[in-house]
């Protein structure tokens, strides 16, 4: 689940934890309703956002908590907290007390103690936060290949983008408590379900267009410009929002397309980010791969072809998608 | 549906701790005002006590009196233990360790003791007056009355301030201090115009606890005070006087005694919540050396000077317990003779000293715990009724509490035989967990507001009861600061006079008690012996705390 703070993605976690009251609608576990079970019977591992380990228990103590409120045998905890302080590589240092462990080490301890009671959902609240940019690249690939090992449905909690897209097979983009798009993160990014999960997910430029039709083929004009063919699911002529990622237009001196004037470029290695001006005014970001030659000039005059099959469309409210493919 | 007929057990706690209240704290208040309404003969309705207190100046003066050595004695115990915690704070003072611990050892003794030791200093036949009379013919001033209470109020309650505003300056971020400097504001400016605003909060609540203690102390103007009588003084008197003796005007007082004490409780509140903010300090404040000679020496001076002086009755008491004596007077030769006496004398004191305190304690800890936790994870009316209600008992004068206990319990409820205490050991125990609980649960619930929920909701995702979640995993993680808490509540009661004094029997009698009697008696000897066995019991308990809490930071 993804979306900006205060969209309600904790709280629609801590529902299905159990930590919040439901005011309406049901939560299934395949065909269980458990909207009325303690949260103590849910058998839900969760993984929060500080860790909370119980800091007067050691490491193993710690994994060890949850199956001993299952009255197992004494053998099956053992072998059951081994496997996921193995699992986990936290094994060398399970005697330790949580305080002397670095913020991954936690994360990891906290994943174990989660994942040993073998529940059948996962609920991680936004579990990286805590840790520093190469960590959390770290950990978010050993979540993902733990989560893939084990099998357990999780549902992960995060308002980084670039994370959500790393650990998941489906995303669920949040705004105001709505759900605005739920699909896999190729969808998504290429096909959003409206102008917020557009501008959202990655960057975007958002563009006044006109669709028109001529001889069955459908038409966009975007700001005034010429307009190009385009394949919609509407035959409808009205005015129209375009949503054009930085990368989905291409720079090129001269043929067709929208002209513009490169204000400022900025080079970041990988890629360079152009902001055009285009003939009405309107300042847009283009992105386009470094190349050795000098870099477009500040204050050329471009012309930008635009990736037709790549860009969306969408009605005047930024509502509804039109594009193929959705 | 099954799930809900089940009780909640924390609802049951709820009910619970709302009936201990009433039947221990509610139920005797209530009676001691209904009984200053009463006339004892006729049973009617009457203002008399009330007119009688307020028409005569003999009983109104006590009032006055009180209030003037009470603020003079607030006033002066800042004037003293801000600059001292400041200087403590701020510079390298050599030393600072050992006058710490003398600071919290002298801010834990009872009241009542220091008055004696310096009577034994500055009395007509003390010590120092002796040596000045006879050495150089001058005549010291007179300790008895208004300024002997004012000496010993202050000497005992700076290290009050001095904790309180020692926790505060922790929190004062350094950064503060550089940018005032920055800005071209230091030395006395930067103290008034920085640092004091920046305490202000913890200032006032040293303040209300510094004004409280004052106000309600019995034993130091009981035995200092001479002529200068405070109104714990007169309660005391109305009461148990053989001769003059009046429940109903004892209680009367008691009222007024509580309006006054809730009313200085609530402006305070409401000064406290106006000047409110919180700090956080990311770099506290680095200890510098003196900037010059001069300023070294002065505080050296008045920081060893002011720990001398708040240590020397305690010193002095513990020295004159090796005298020989003969009554009130100490004669040549050192000897263990007064604590031969005194383990004779005894009787029960010091089992009792143990036992009735430690019984309380166990109940303070349960009771606080539980509570601490019902108003901070289960808020709701009636536990937001208990947070109210845990709180009446700082309003409430050891004295006052005394008198209601007695009243109320002294042939059971309404008379009835049920809980019929006064005089047992149960009812001393009740009084002391009654006025400590406040502390107590502030200080549980200061560590349980820094447990962050998750733990629990961790806790309880992996399959633990709400119960077991509680014990396993919320009580250990607040042990720390339960036990830390529980050692000075500790301290406090085994010191504790001004409530034990009302309910006490020849059975009961605790080490406070005892000493209170000698002293009056004029055992002096007998009187040093066992306080200094008593100052033993407080500052092994205060090594133990330090020892546990791995710090010297003390709050009360």
């Amino acid at each position: 689940m993804l979306g900006p703070s205060g969209c309600g993605k904790t709280t629609l976690l801590r529902m299905i934890a159990g930590f919040n009251s439901i005011e309406g609608g049901d939560f299934y576990f395949n065909e269980e309703r458990i909207n009325d079970k303690e949260p103590s019977k849910r058998n839900i591992g969760m993984v929060f956002q500080n860790y909370a380990i119980f800091p007067h228990l050691t490491v193993r103590q710690n994994v060890e908590f949850g199956l001993k409120q299952r009255k197992l045998s004494k053998e099956q905890i053992k072998t059951q907290t081994d496997k996921f302080l193995k699992l986990m590589q936290i094994d060398t240092y399970q005697e330790r007390l949580p305080e002397r462990l670095s913020g991954g080490q936690q994360q990891r301890v906290a994943l174990a103690r989660a994942l040993a009671i073998m529940p059948d959902v996962l609920l991680m609240d936004e579990p990286l936060s805590n840790l520093d940019a190469k960590l959390r690249v770290e950990m978010r690939e050993a979540i993902r290949n733990i989560q893939k090992e084990v099998g357990i449905t999780t549902v992960y909690v995060t308002h980084d983008q670039e994370e959500a897209m790393a650990v998941s097979d489906r995303v669920a983009i949040m705004k105001d408590g709505i759900i605005q798009h739920l699909g896999t993160p190729q969808d998504i990014y290429h096909r959003p379900e409206n102008t917020f999960v557009a501008t959202f997910i990655g960057r975007t430029n958002l563009l006044e267009g006109k669709l028109t039709q001529e001889n069955g083929q459908m038409y966009v004009s975007v700001e005034q410009e010429a307009p190009f063919a385009i394949d919609v699911n509407t035959t409808e002529a009205q005015d129209v929002v375009v949503s054009i990622r930085p990368e989905e237009f291409q720079i090129c001196t001269s043929g067709e397309g929208i002209k513009a004037e490169v204000l400022d470029s900025i080079f970041l290695g990988l890629n360079t980010h152009y902001y055009c001006k285009l003939g009405n005014g309107k300042v847009i970001e283009v992105v386009s791969e470094s190349d050795l030659r000098s870099n477009v000039e500040k204050g050329s005059e471009v012309v930008l072809a635009v990736k037709s099959h790549k860009i969306n469309v969408f009605d005047q409210n930024g509502e509804t998608n039109y594009s193929k493919g959705m | 549906m099954k799930a809900k007929l089940r009780m909640d057990p924390w609802k049951l706690i709820t009910i619970g701790v709302i009936l201990l209240y009433a039947i221990f704290l509610l139920y005797p208040v209530g009676k001691l005002l209904l009984q200053a309404f009463v006339d004892k003969t006729s049973g009617d309705i009457t203002f008399n006590y009330f007119i009688k207190f307020f028409s005569q100046s003999y009983y109104f003066d006590t009032l006055m009196n009180s209030f003037k050595v009470s603020l003079c004695a607030t006033a002066l115990a800042l004037a003293v233990g801000t600059p001292l915690a400041y200087l403590f704070t701020m510079y390298r003072v050599k030393g600072k360790k050992v006058l710490q611990v003398l600071i919290i050892i002298a801010s834990m003794s009872a009241p009542f003791i220091g008055a004696y030791a310096w009577i034994l200093l500055l009395g007509r036949n003390g010590v120092i007056t002796n040596f000045f009379n006879q050495t150089v013919g001058f005549q010291t001033p007179d300790i008895y009355g208004f300024g002997g209470i004012l000496l010993v109020f202050t000497l005992q309650l700076f290290p009050l301030v001095f904790l309180y505003v020692q926790g505060a300056l922790r929190n004062v971020d350094n950064s503060l201090i550089e940018a005032s400097e920055n800005m071209g504001c230091t030395g006395a400016k930067r103290f008034f115009k920085v640092i004091i605003p920046l305490i202000m909060p913890m200032l006032l609540a040293a303040m209300l606890l510094v004004f409280m203690r004052a106000l309600a102390d019995f034993g130091t103007p009981m035995l200092i005070g001479e002529g200068y009588r405070t109104f714990p003084v007169l309660i005391f008197t109305e009461f148990l006087g053989e001769v003059s003796g009046d429940d109903g005007f004892a209680a009367a007082i008691a009222i007024i005694a509580v309006l006054i004490t809730t009313i200085v409780f609530l402006v305070q509140k409401w000064v406290a919540n106006r000047k409110s903010f919180s700090m956080n300090s990311l770099h506290p404040i680095e200890e510098k050396n003196f900037q010059n000679k001069r300023t070294s020496i002065v505080s050296y001076i008045f920081c060893y000077g002011v720990v001398g002086l708040a240590i020397l009755p305690q010193a002095y008491v513990i020295y004159t317990s090796f005298l020989n004596t003969r009554g009130k007077i100490f004669v040549e030769g050192y000897s263990f003779e007064s604590y031969r006496t005194a383990f004779s004398r005894l009787g029960n004191s010091i089992q009792n000293t143990i036992l009735i305190p430690g019984i309380a304690l166990v109940l303070i800890i349960l009771l606080a715990v539980l509570i601490s936790y019902l108003t901070v994870r289960r808020k709701n009316p009636a536990t937001g009724t208990i947070d109210v209600i845990s709180m009446v008992p700082y309003i409430i004068p050891g004295t006052v509490l005394g008198i209601a206990l007695l009243t109320a319990f002294n042939t059971g409820i309404m008379g009835s035989g049920i809980l019929a205490i006064g005089g047992t050991i149960g009812i001393m125990i009740v009084a002391l967990v009654i006025r400590r609980l406040p502390y107590t649960i502030r200080s549980s619930t200061a560590t349980l507001q820094q447990i962050p929920m998750s733990i629990e909701e961790a806790a309880l995702s992996l399959g633990c009861s709400k119960m077991k979640t509680f014990f396993k995993i919320t009580v250990p993680m607040m042990a720390n600061g339960i036990i830390a808490g529980a050692i000075l509540s500790w301290v406090t009661m085994i010191s504790e006079l001004s409530t034990a004094v009302l309910l006490y029997t020849v059975k009961t009698q605790t080490l406070t008690v005892s000493i209170y009697q000698q002293v009056v008696r004029g055992n002096y000897g007998v009187a040093a012996a066992l306080a200094a066995i008593l100052t033993t019991l407080t500052v092994i308990s205060l090594l133990i705390f330090m020892k546990i809490s791995k710090s010297d930071n003390v709050t009360i």
